[in-house]
């Protein structure tokens, strides 16, 4: 199963960062992991939440342009070569990764990373092939 | 037609018409305003020399610049007494002027907008709901006299308060809205918000002027609103909305040539062009009383087209203003309409219709920002999905106009929104 992931574009001026976090502090929407991507021009914030359709529904109404993608969380070995032992099995399938960026919890003692592919569910299926567990969304946001 | 006879004269029993009422104004303006009685004479011309229409050419120009100088009554041809009501421009640009209408004129200007409101399929059972500002602006008060002349009702609702003039068209079934474009594409953004499905409404025709906006434009709105979208023109100087407008053919805006007299001239040398040619438009007032204007130079650009309209009008059609003589961008020595920057935008599926031009001067080159808003179907999360959005943007405007532009992307809603002409221009550039 894959995860859903929020995305909002940021124009890059002050505050926009703050303002987004509040709105979803307001609505009582916690951020489990966020990363930032930016132009000179303009940023996209993408977003993993415990409630992803409450912060999509809530920072619509507040104005901003927001989109839900699915992506790939799975649980990585926390040693040396842990990730690409992950990202081998979707490049030998040819699989572009768009980018990937960590959650903040472990799952035990292992790592987790958030992987934007365009195949989401075909790269479940070859890291479970792989003997890699990814995370289901219900076990994700409640963490 | 609303007054078939006069719609859908003869042309030569309309150019004796014509010419008798040409006749009048002149002899008017020559024997009332000292104003134009000094520029008559400065011509060497006078009402006597008026043989034909095309004699209208010799009589001299008047501008805005002299409306402010006669401020306020100047050009006035009878005393205020005779006046029932005055209009006047906002000013932004200086000192404002004044223009008075008196009884009769209330009463031609009201046929005027009768004959455009069924021009644009409305009939004495409709409501129209008028959302141009009431007041001094002629918008409001204009159409609202017309929609009375014609027997049809009026929801005076004035511009403004978006939320409520929703709720007026889904409680009182509004079948007609006169609004500028602008405001009505921010309505329909509104009612989404509110949830109202403008297919559910009753709306068939929108009467939409005051400033100058595309065919794209009039593409997204009638898809947007769900009603066939009209292109009014006037302008208070010469007597506010109604001075032409559309038939259901919208190739072009049939003049009420019983009443203004039009002409296009080339802006640089002030010559008249031959029919067809793209110049500036100017209007000889011929029906008015309160006050009459000698050639007014309007600024706005556009070109007469004189063949047959199927509709069954005689009078000459203008086609859609492009955009002003004094609003046109000179980018680096390339003429650029806004006009011709929407058109671009419109054109491409998925953009949100709401976009703001930017001219900087930066070291002493012209520099074109175009701002538009990201809507839902641009936005990815992916950073070249967007980019992608912004070449095609960037190349499109570009081999449109031939000049290079910069590009931005906006949150939605942060380009300011108008509830009556947008800004679309903010030109920073010090010269």
């Amino acid at each position: 199963m894959t995860v859903k992931q929020i995305s909002v574009f940021l124009e890059n001026k002050e505050g926009r960062l703050l303002d987004v976090t509040r709105h979803l502090g307001e609505a009582g929407v916690n951020i489990r992991a966020l990363c930032v991507a930016d132009t000179s021009d303009f940023g996209v914030l993408r977003l993993i939440v415990d409630d992803p359709e409450k912060a999509h529904e809530w920072l619509r109404e507040q104005g901003f342009t927001v989109k839900e993608t699915p992506v790939v969380a799975v649980e990585v070995d926390d040693r040396p070569g842990g990730l690409s032992a992950v990202l081998k099995p979707l490049v030998e399938q040819e699989m572009n990764i768009e980018y990937l960026y960590c959650f903040l919890e472990k799952a035990g003692d292992n790592a987790i990373v958030i992987i934007r592919v365009e195949e989401a569910e075909q790269a479940i299926g070859a890291l479970k092939a792989a003997g890699f567990r990814s995370i289901p969304p219900e076990e994700l946001y409640a963490m | 037609m609303f007054n078939p006879e006069i719609e859908s004269m003869d042309r030569s029993a309309l150019a004796d018409l014509q010419l008798e009422r040409l006749k009048a104004t002149v002899k008017r303006c020559e024997e009332m305003v000292p104003f134009y009685r000094a520029k008559l004479r400065e011509a060497g011309v006078s009402w006597k020399d008026m043989n034909s229409i095309a004699d209208v050419a010799r009589l001299p120009f008047t501008s805005k610049e002299d409306l402010r100088e006669n401020y306020p009554f100047g050009l006035f041809t009878v005393p205020t007494r005779d006046i029932v009501r005055i209009h006047a421009s906002s000013g932004t640009t200086g000192t404002p002027t004044v223009v008075g209408y008196t009884d009769r004129d209330i009463e031609v200007w009201s046929e005027l907008v009768a004959r455009a409101l069924v021009s644009a399929m409305a009939d004495s059972s409709d409501i129209v709901q008028v959302a141009y500002g009431y007041g001094l602006f002629t918008g409001g008060l204009g159409l609202h006299y017309g929609v009375e002349k014609l027997g049809a009702t009026a929801i005076p609702i004035s511009g403004g308060n978006t939320k409520r003039q929703i709720r007026m068209m889904v409680d009182l079934g509004t079948t007609v809205l006169c609004c500028t474009p602008s405001y009505a594409l921010f309505m329909a953004e509104a009612a989404e918000e509110m949830e109202v499905d403008f297919k559910q409404l009753k709306l068939k025709s929108g009467v939409f002027g005051a400033e100058p906006w595309s065919d794209r434009m009039r593409d997204r709105i009638e898809h947007i609103l769900n009603l066939s979208a009209f292109d009014i023109y006037g302008l208070s100087e010469v007597m506010g909305p109604g001075v032409s407008i559309e038939c259901e053919h919208k190739e072009g805006l049939h003049i009420f040539e019983d009443a203004f007299l039009p002409e296009i001239i080339d802006p640089s040398t002030m010559e008249p062009l031959p029919v067809g040619e793209q110049g500036e438009l100017v209007f000889t007032t011929i029906n008015k009383e309160g006050m009459p204007l000698i050639r007014y130079r309007t600024r706005d650009v556009t070109s007469l087209i004189d063949e047959i309209c199927p509709c069954g009008r005689t009078h000459v059609r203008m086609r859609r203003v492009r955009g002003r003589s004094d609003d046109m961008l000179i980018i680096r020595g390339v003429n650029v309409f806004p006009s011709q920057i929407e058109t671009v935008l419109m054109q491409i599926e998925g953009i949100s219709p709401h976009y703001q031009i930017i001219v900087e001067r930066m070291a002493g080159l012209d520099m074109l920002e175009v701002q538009v808003e990201v809507s839902e179907e641009m936005f990815s999360d992916r950073i070249r999905g967007l980019e992608e959005w912004q070449e095609v943007i960037q190349a499109e405007i570009e081999s449109y106009l031939g000049i290079g532009v910069l590009v931005n992307l906006m949150e939605p809603r942060s380009i300011a929104r108008s509830e009556g002409k947008a800004v679309r221009v903010i030109d920073n550039r010090e010269i």
